[in-house]
């Protein structure tokens, strides 16, 4: 009975392990894209970069933060067929390390994607790299191999002409990677420790570039999976990948749900807001509303704030409880980058590399700095350290207060 | 006398150490090579990459040489271990660059192992660039030989630019020999062709140009992709067939394509919710283990000689060359290549291609041609 419970809280220790200063996955450690414990610059311009590192090939992947150490993934070659892992000290950014794979599957991407689009992941211990070609590695902390798979190598009709780029997220001990395309779509759940799959599901039939988020209803309640595609949102358990309920409705195949406040904010039909449900309850739709529709970042929910950004460039600030728009900024986009929060702003990195800084408030935002990287950007930004961390295909920045 | 017998048996003790290490490495390099799909073989091969990864600089070319016959699977793991111990190595100063330099020369070790050893070796030896490239023209290795074409097209780009232009045209049509990915062709066509040279793209690649081609049969609602049609079953350019709106008949048709693009959509009809199957002929004089190149925006399914060799249900996702590569055996003799090109109904402007490229390639991307062009070019009814 002991061993049961303990059984059960393993993974909330685990997400909640994660929840300090790293970013360890694609939109931070609960993949809500809000740190709440770090303070990075409120204004911010050139004087604020702490430091910038060089990279080579090309990066839409974002990094991501453990400890003393940034992550991040990248592919050479004229065929994108070199996958790097690279490793580099959060204060300093020397590069500690870097490894190199080759594609084991299909690397032909869309032009402004590229074969390093997803976000690597990490549970503390090891890092999970995910390419386009379905090749996943597992890594230590030291750049020492663990496992790898090739999941399009393994199932040859698992890719997607025009790229994937979802990323992975870790839960408890479960490594959860989307592999959701036209032909031969799932998504599996692996053993961290292994890479041997735990549970592989069949998933819809049509590309899907949308990324996992976690749902944790209560401090009590067992973590759930949210995997979106165009038929809508199932919720699954991560270690069986059984699912816990499902949302019907419909979704978008880019922009990704994110949780606040425990209710779930889906690009559907425009952006719906919707509770949980349960094994004997469908989820409720609370509202919908076509003016939030997002563009290509994902919705975010910041101090009782939902908050998305559309394909003009709009921030809509709205209110989480019925959907009605409290004020709107034009900023300068268009946005590939989710946008992320922390010390009551918002931090948006354009397409052309523009770092918009907004400070929130009850009735307006306002732009208090920016800086102009001058490099395309795609990558949705990393918080740590009190810092940001950004990345190009040719450089790594790190933002930070003077 | 006894100063001699302890060299000796420290001699002993330390050839032993040297046996024991190498069996381990062999043990280690052995067990990784066993993974399999579906994470076979995972647990041990992830023991044996982490004891592997801590052996010292003399691991390197035995891990190199072990890619040979390795699947792509277990190539990627002992490169993990391969670059761990090389980065020590480096560090070190203890990185064996002559037994490195030895293998990168060496033709009969595996292609990606060599180009691996390169990438190892020019972190230490600037100079050895210089040393190795340009004798990589017709390598194996795609990545060398890549490398070598990119130093002859920067060669005859500064000769052009003196205005040498016999010396240029001759260095671009060296550049050709070895060129395969498509950026660095079309960097030495159009100045070559600029300089008065007749290039043939299509034999340079291997396009299949020639089609015996029929259809439209029906894919409305996307159901013909798994519907049996009459040229699955049995290839009688002769016979009329059943079509989606009436009687169809199998006819000849060519593209002049330099990258051997056939537009059904523009050549013959626009079709929507359509199949249409294209075939033809590859006479090999020997069997041959090859590549078929694909690219397509349209769902397909391709056999050789009756048999399915892989099969696609993606529409309009783009095109690009070499977009699929699937391996192949030829048989000896003539080969019937069987392709089945599905449309879908969609209305999108972006979703109107109907269209496909097919080569005959090496694994390293040079093209391969019919042993008699003719034949692939005289399929007739």
């Amino acid at each position: 009975m002991k061993n049961e419970y303990i059984k059960l809280l393993l993974p909330l220790i685990a997400v909640g392990l994660c929840c300090g200063a790293d970013w360890p996955q694609f939109r931070g450690p609960l993949t809500n894209n809000v740190s709440t414990s770090e303070t990075p610059p409120s204004k911010v311009n050139q004087e604020n970069i702490a430091w910038i590192t060089d990279l080579e090939g090309r990066g839409a992947s974002g990094p991501i933060v453990v400890g003393d150490k940034v992550f991040i993934t990248s592919t050479t070659g004229f065929n994108q067929d070199q996958l790097h892992v690279l490793c580099f000290n959060v204060k300093t950014g020397k590069r500690l390390w870097e490894r190199q794979f080759w594609a084991t599957g299909r690397t032909q991407c869309h032009n402004k994607m590229c074969v390093a689009t997803p976000t690597p992941a990490s549970d503390g211990k090891r890092v999970f790299a995910t390419f386009s070609s379905n090749d996943v590695v597992c890594l230590d902390l030291e750049g020492n191999l663990l496992w790898i798979r090739g999941l399009s190598h393994d199932y040859p009709n698992a890719s997607n002409s025009l790229g994937m780029a979802s990323s992975p997220i870790v839960v408890g001990e479960t490594l959860i990677v989307p592999v959701e395309n036209d032909d031969d779509s799932f998504t599996t759940g692996l053993d961290v420790k292994t890479g041997i799959a735990r549970w592989k599901i069949k998933r819809p039939r049509v590309a899907n570039w949308t990324s996992p988020a976690i749902l944790k209803s209560s401090a009590e309640a067992e973590p759930l999976v949210l995997l979106q595609s165009s038929e809508g949102v199932d919720a699954i358990y991560p270690e069986t990948g059984e699912t816990a309920w499902q949302f019907e409705e419909g979704a978008g195949r880019i922009p990704s749900t994110t949780v606040g406040d425990n209710v779930l904010y889906v690009p559907s039909n425009g952006l719906t807001a919707l509770v949980p449900g349960s094994s004997s309850e469908p989820p409720k739709v609370l509202w919908k509303e076509q003016k939030l529709s997002p563009g290509t970042a994902s919705p975010l929910v910041y101090q009782k704030r939902v908050y998305t950004v559309n394909r003009a460039g709009v921030l809509n600030c709205a209110d989480p409880q019925t959907g009605d728009v409290v004020w709107r900024l034009r900023l300068k986009g268009p946005f590939s980058a989710t946008p992320i929060a922390a010390a009551n702003h918002l931090y948006l990195i354009s397409e052309k590399g523009l770092l918009q800084v907004v400070q929130l408030s009850e009735e307006k935002g306002e732009v208090t700095g920016d800086i102009d990287l001058k490099e395309t950007i795609l990558a949705t930004p990393a918080i740590s350290d009190n810092s940001l961390f950004i990345r190009s295909d040719k450089h790594l920045w790190k933002i930070s207060s003077k | 006398m006894k100063r001699s017998s302890l060299l000796f048996c420290l001699m002993f003790l330390f050839s032993s150490l040297a046996i024991v290490q190498a069996n381990d490495i062999e043990q280690q390099i052995a067990q990784i090579k066993q993974v399999q799909k579906e994470g076979q073989g995972n647990l041990a091969a992830s023991k044996a990459v982490q004891q592997l990864s801590k052996a010292d600089a003399s691991a390197l070319v035995p891990i190199l040489s072990s890619f040979e016959g390795a699947n792509p699977l277990a190539v990627n793991w002992l490169r993990g271990a391969f670059e761990a111990i090389a980065a020590n190595a480096i560090e070190q100063k203890k990185l064996p660059v002559e037994k490195l330099e030895k293998f990168v020369l060496d033709t009969s070790q595996n292609p990606r192992a060599r180009r691996l050893a390169y990438e190892t070796l020019i972190k230490v030896d600037s100079k050895a660039e210089d040393r190795i490239i340009p004798g990589m023209l017709n390598d194996a290795s795609v990545t060398l030989r890549r490398d070598a074409v990119q130093r002859l097209i920067d060669e005859a780009k500064s000769l052009e630019k003196a205005d040498k232009k016999d010396q240029a045209k001759k260095v671009y049509q060296q550049a050709l020999t070895g060129a395969t990915d498509s950026d660095q062709v079309k960097a030495i066509v159009k100045p070559l062709r600029g300089l008065g040279e007749k290039v043939d793209l299509q034999k340079h690649f291997g396009f299949l140009s020639d089609w015996m081609i029929v259809g439209p049969f029906d894919n409305r609602e996307k159901k013909g992709y798994d519907t049996v049609y009459a040229p699955e079953e049995k290839i009688e350019f002769s016979s009329a067939l059943e079509g989606k709106d009436g009687k169809v008949e199998w006819k000849s048709v060519k593209t002049e394509d330099d990258y051997g693009i056939y537009d059904i959509a523009k050549s013959i009809s626009a079709y929507k919710g359509a199949v249409m199957y294209c075939a033809a002929d590859f006479n090999s004089p020997q069997e041959q283990a090859l590549e078929i190149r694909l690219g397509t925006p349209n769902a397909w399914k391709i056999w050789v000689n009756g048999k399915l060799l892989f099969a696609r249900n993606e529409y309009h996702r783009g095109m690009v060359l070499d977009q699929y590569s699937v391996p192949v055996t030829f048989k000896p003799g003539k080969n019937v290549i069987l392709l089945k090109l599905c449309q879908n109904e969609q209305t999108d402007s972006w979703a109107q291609r109907y269209q496909f490229q097919l080569r005959i390639a090496r694994p390293s991307g040079t093209g391969v041609l019919s042993q008699n062009p003719e034949a692939t070019t005289q399929l007739t009814p």
